[in-house]
């Protein structure tokens, strides 16, 4: 192989997160296999965060490599649902030493803590990484209560 | 002893380094990595070659504004690390490296002696 981890002097962390990789590309590996013969994808790719304020959400997607015209968002109620596609690399007339990138379809589906405006949400892609913006609905916003002084 | 401690101590503890996703692929001519950073730009990478080894280190920064709380994490921003060993004849001069939409892609041409080579048969 021409290329390989140098990487070997022991160091648990850098371990346990090779194990926990390792765990995870295989989780993947299984929900292919499950989705081949009509189990179904567990949603887990790509990974979100999510931040909240008063007036709204900012969600944020891990997406290198993804072209933003690949990605579909939709918003229903407090469900925010991507769907996608990462091409893989063209693997003709190539040999691969390495092979640790996901690629495929996706789809993930999470639950925002509050309603938000569909026709007011943004996106923008930066760096591998999508930027989504919902702005919370106008009724579920937390309103101030004057209290009045008799 | 206790002050060697307390000197100790106080340094600054070193974020751990993320260790990011890569492919690599043969053609005829040339190696390709591919390297998953998303959330680097490229005034936070360095890609250095010294002697065999590839070293990749990128910092992730996300652009959330002020004011805003983090609700849920399934991936943390911070440094990516990774190092990788050549083995085989590269072209030093002819690496190239871009980056795009949080994608590292390096280019390693082989040097001309590690090229197959098609040998002729000669009629006799």
């Amino acid at each position: 192989m021409l290329l390989r981890d140098i990487e070997r002097v022991f160091d648990p962390w850098r371990e346990f997160e090779r194990i926990e990789r390792e765990l995870r590309r295989m989780e993947k590996e299984m929900d292919r296999l499950l989705a081949e013969v009509g189990f179904g994808v567990r949603e887990e790719y790509p990974p979100v965060n999510l931040w909240t304020n008063e007036e709204g959400a900012i969600v944020t997607v891990e997406l290198p490599g993804v072209e933003p015209e690949d990605v579909d968002i939709t918003v229903v109620g407090r469900r925010l649902t991507l769907k996608g596609t990462r091409k893989p690399l063209a693997s003709d007339g190539v040999r691969f030493h390495l092979r640790e990138r996901w690629d495929g379809d996706f789809t993930r589906s999470i639950e925002l803590p509050f309603r938000v405006e569909p026709a007011k949400v943004e996106a923008k892609y930066r760096n591998g990484i999508l930027y989504i913006t919902l702005p919370r609905a106008e009724e579920e916003k937390p309103k101030k209560i004057t209290v009045q002084t008799s | 002893m206790a002050r060697e401690l307390a000197k100790r101590t106080a340094e600054p503890v070193r974020e751990r380094a993320i260790r990011p996703d890569v492919d690599i692929i043969e053609t005829d001519t040339e190696y390709h990595l591919y390297a998953d950073l998303p959330g680097v730009s490229e005034d936070n990478l360095d890609v250095t070659l010294e002697k065999e080894v590839l070293t990749i280190k990128g910092k992730a920064e996300e652009e959330i504004p002020a004011g805003y709380n983090q609700r849920w994490a399934e991936y943390v921003t911070g440094w990516y690390e990774r190092r990788l060993r050549i083995t085989e004849e590269v072209d030093r001069e002819g690496i190239k490296a871009t980056l795009k939409n949080g994608v590292l892609k390096v280019v390693l041409p082989k040097a001309e002696a590690a090229k197959a080579k098609k040998i002729q048969i000669a009629h006799e």
